[in-house]
């Protein structure tokens, strides 16, 4: 077979979304906004989810209590991420990890920062799993996840 | 109440990269030279344009090729006024089902070459068995466009 | 289990950058191998299912619609099932389900993907929720990588028994794609080459990770009358197993993993199996990244929790070993995503029917098939054997 039968057609597809928030969300975001963070508790089984819920997964039952959860807590895991890949928000190196707030139940996505990222080894002497991180706010509050600039390594 | 119905933008954008495979090649070199090209099934003798590599019927390859007529008569035609978002042509503008001479199943393209905003006039000139023919871009891409639109005849 | 349904026939394309078809005709070639696999014509097939991942990969919205003609469902019922990774274990259970109702005797199922036609990562980018998991998101590198940390702190596995373990599963799998002629990646690999290449997402390496590619697969599903009459060897369903967890990663505990466990346990039980290790002859475990795949190990029961890598070092899972896992290469050497499921499937079928050329483990009887999807959310398992 030709080269010429292997012709690729290059394209791209823009596809634009308006992505509805709901109550609990919107009232997440209102939060971060005042430098708090939300998770919402469930009566039944007593787990505190952050991000917050409007149900509980588990028991499938509304959540309606509100609870405030500490800006501090443990990395529950981490990845270090150095690759590039189309459309990516965070500009790399960046930290992605799972931490656990003090008084939620949950893992919840954020990443880590306030260190030098450049250098792997180093950070990894800092950055471990079961150590503890708290939220540093960026300054101006767009009302999306990163209000909460990154969280940082507590020495 | 008027804070729970917030709503953020999301934009998605998504490269592509579609081989074609050696038979849509074949078409779309076609169009390069002016040809429109079709398959003819060796099996059930239906010649589909454009071109297939194997017979939706038959399910068996197709290798035999055919130059169909770059004209044909219309069998259905819209006119398309809404807007949406990436859209190749800004409206108003006709797209047509087309039965090209020796094909057996219709080719869809634009019709134009006349004033197409007037419905009233459209509905007088475009039938169903209304002949048209294919008008070329004069630059050639290989692609689709390397027809421009079909225009009618007489 | 109820009914008893066989798979009669299989059918794959050669896997890769497949850059000389068009996606359509790339699952019209598997469609064809399977028919010519199991000796029937379209005209025999009376119901379809397809499986691939969602519009944005290729940029064609409903890949049902798209491959109508490619794979022979014209005036037929298709159904269509996308589950991310697991979409090819999904599709393999709406086919069995649609057999065993008695609405349909023999049913095709296909699975595709052509990944070098869109791009992967930032189509996967979009499982996540938009508003609070994707900013932080880094595709499936970045959560495997997560899940293997957390599992390795939580079992107190030394980083360096990890990485070799890891290293040991990248060897074993590209030796085996050396005996199989549909598999993408056929380049033999050392621990030195393993433990050395590339970071992804550290401790992940380039030969960590599963290629993207371009395949499809097709597995034709029939009853137990059809199967008698028509196949000289079928190989029966002895049992599937299939969980879901919560959406938000962070919810449950990954490193224990309950819906690969439970998955498990539920295909165990249809099969009568009370000890996997001893009991199953072949495991094609779904395995993009190494160090993810001794979680599914233990999950599956083939060994204690915190303990595959010790397993793994002696040698338990290689061609020769107790339990041989992925003689096919696994996904860590192909992996068409829509596809993936089901080839593990198709390769465990063949296993049991003595069909696998040169990649046969002598006198295997009983096969486990698996697949994952989503953000580490859903787990399928099917087992397979050449006795009713």
């Amino acid at each position: 077979m030709s080269k010429e039968e292997y012709r690729i057609v290059k394209g791209q597809v823009m596809v634009p979304y308006e992505l509805a928030l709901g109550r609990t969300w919107s009232t997440f975001y209102d939060c971060l906004k005042e430098e708090k963070i939300m998770g919402k508790k469930c009566g039944k089984c007593s787990r505190v989810l952050v991000p917050p819920r409007s149900f509980c997964p588990r028991c499938f039952e509304d959540m309606d209590e509100w609870v405030e959860v500490s800006q501090e807590g443990i990395i529950e895991t981490w990845v270090y991420v150095n690759m590039p890949f189309f459309a990516q928000e965070l500009k790399i190196p960046f930290i992605s990890a799972q931490i656990r707030l003090d008084g939620s139940d949950t893992g919840f996505t954020h990443q880590i920062a306030g260190i030098d990222l450049s250098d792997f080894d180093k950070l990894r002497e800092i950055v471990k799993l079961g150590g503890r991180v708290k939220a540093v706010w960026s300054k101006e509050k767009k009302g999306n996840i990163l209000d909460i600039a990154y969280f940082e390594p507590v020495k | 109440m008027a804070k729970e119905y917030r709503t953020i933008r999301n934009d998605v954008a998504l490269p592509y990269q579609w081989a074609l495979g050696k038979t849509w090649v074949g078409f779309f070199d076609g169009l390069k030279e002016e040809k429109i090209r079709g398959t003819k099934c060796a099996g059930c003798g239906k010649v589909y344009v454009p071109a297939r590599s194997f017979c939706p019927e038959c399910y068996t390859d197709m290798t035999e090729w055919v130059d169909v007529k770059p004209e044909g008569k219309i069998i259905s035609w819209t006119l398309v006024k809404a807007k949406y978002y990436g859209q190749v042509r800004t409206p108003p503008y006709v797209i047509a089902l087309i039965k090209l001479d020796g094909a057996d199943c219709g080719f869809i393209h634009f019709v134009d070459g006349f004033d197409v905003s007037d419905v009233r006039q459209l509905k007088r000139k475009l039938k169903t068995g209304t002949k048209v023919k294919a008008v070329w871009r004069s630059e050639k891409k290989s692609d689709i466009h390397d027809i421009s639109h079909f225009a009618l005849i007489g | 289990m109820g009914k008893a349904i066989a798979i009669i026939g299989t059918g794959q394309t050669r896997h890769g950058r497949r850059s000389d078809v068009c996606y359509p005709d790339l699952v019209r070639e598997a469609v064809t191998a399977a028919l010519e696999d199991a000796g029937i014509t379209l005209k025999d097939v009376d119901g379809v299912v397809l499986g691939t991942m969602p519009s944005m990969m290729e940029g064609v919205s409903s890949t049902h619609f798209y491959f109508a003609e490619a794979m022979g469902s014209i005036g037929k019922p298709v159904m269509k099932v996308e589950t991310c990774g697991s979409t090819g274990q999904s599709i393999a259970h709406c086919g069995f389900y649609w057999v065993a109702s008695g609405m349909a005797d023999i049913v095709l199922v296909v699975g595709s993907e052509k990944m070098s036609e869109g791009d992967g990562q930032a189509t996967m980018t979009t499982v996540f929720d938009p508003f609070f998991q994707r900013t932080f998101a880094a595709g499936a590198p970045g959560v495997f990588t997560m899940q293997s940390m957390e599992w390795m702190y939580r079992f107190k596995i030394p980083e360096e028994k990890g990485r070799d373990a890891a290293a040991l599963i990248s060897v074993s799998n590209h030796d085996n794609a050396m005996d199989n002629p549909y598999a993408h990646i056929r380049t033999r690999v050392t621990m030195d080459d393993v433990k050395n290449a590339r970071v992804i997402t550290y401790p992940v390496r380039l030969l960590d990770v599963c290629p993207a590619s371009d395949g499809a697969c097709a597995v034709i599903f029939a009853t137990r009358e059809k199967a008698k009459k028509i196949c000289k060897k079928p190989a029966w369903i002895k049992g599937l197993g299939f969980r879901g967890e919560e959406f938000f990663y962070g919810e449950s505990d990954k490193s224990i993993w309950m819906s690969a466990t439970e998955a498990a346990k539920e295909a165990y039980r249809h099969a009568g199996i009370r000890n996997p290790l001893k009991e199953l002859d072949v495991a094609e475990v779904y395995n993009p990244f190494t160090y993810q795949e001794m979680i599914f190990y233990e999950c599956f029961g083939f060994c204690p929790r915190g303990e595959a890598p010790d397993y793994v070092l002696k040698g338990t899972f290689m061609k020769d070993g107790k339990l041989p896992c992925c003689p096919s290469g696994g996904t860590l050497c192909t992996n068409p995503i829509g596809a993936t499921g089901l080839v593990r499937l198709a390769e465990a079928a063949l296993q049991v029917t003595g069909k696998a050329g040169e990649r046969q483990v002598e006198g295997a009887r009983l096969a486990l098939s698996h697949a994952m999807g989503g953000v580490d959310q859903f787990n399928a398992v099917t087992i397979v054997g050449s006795k009713l």
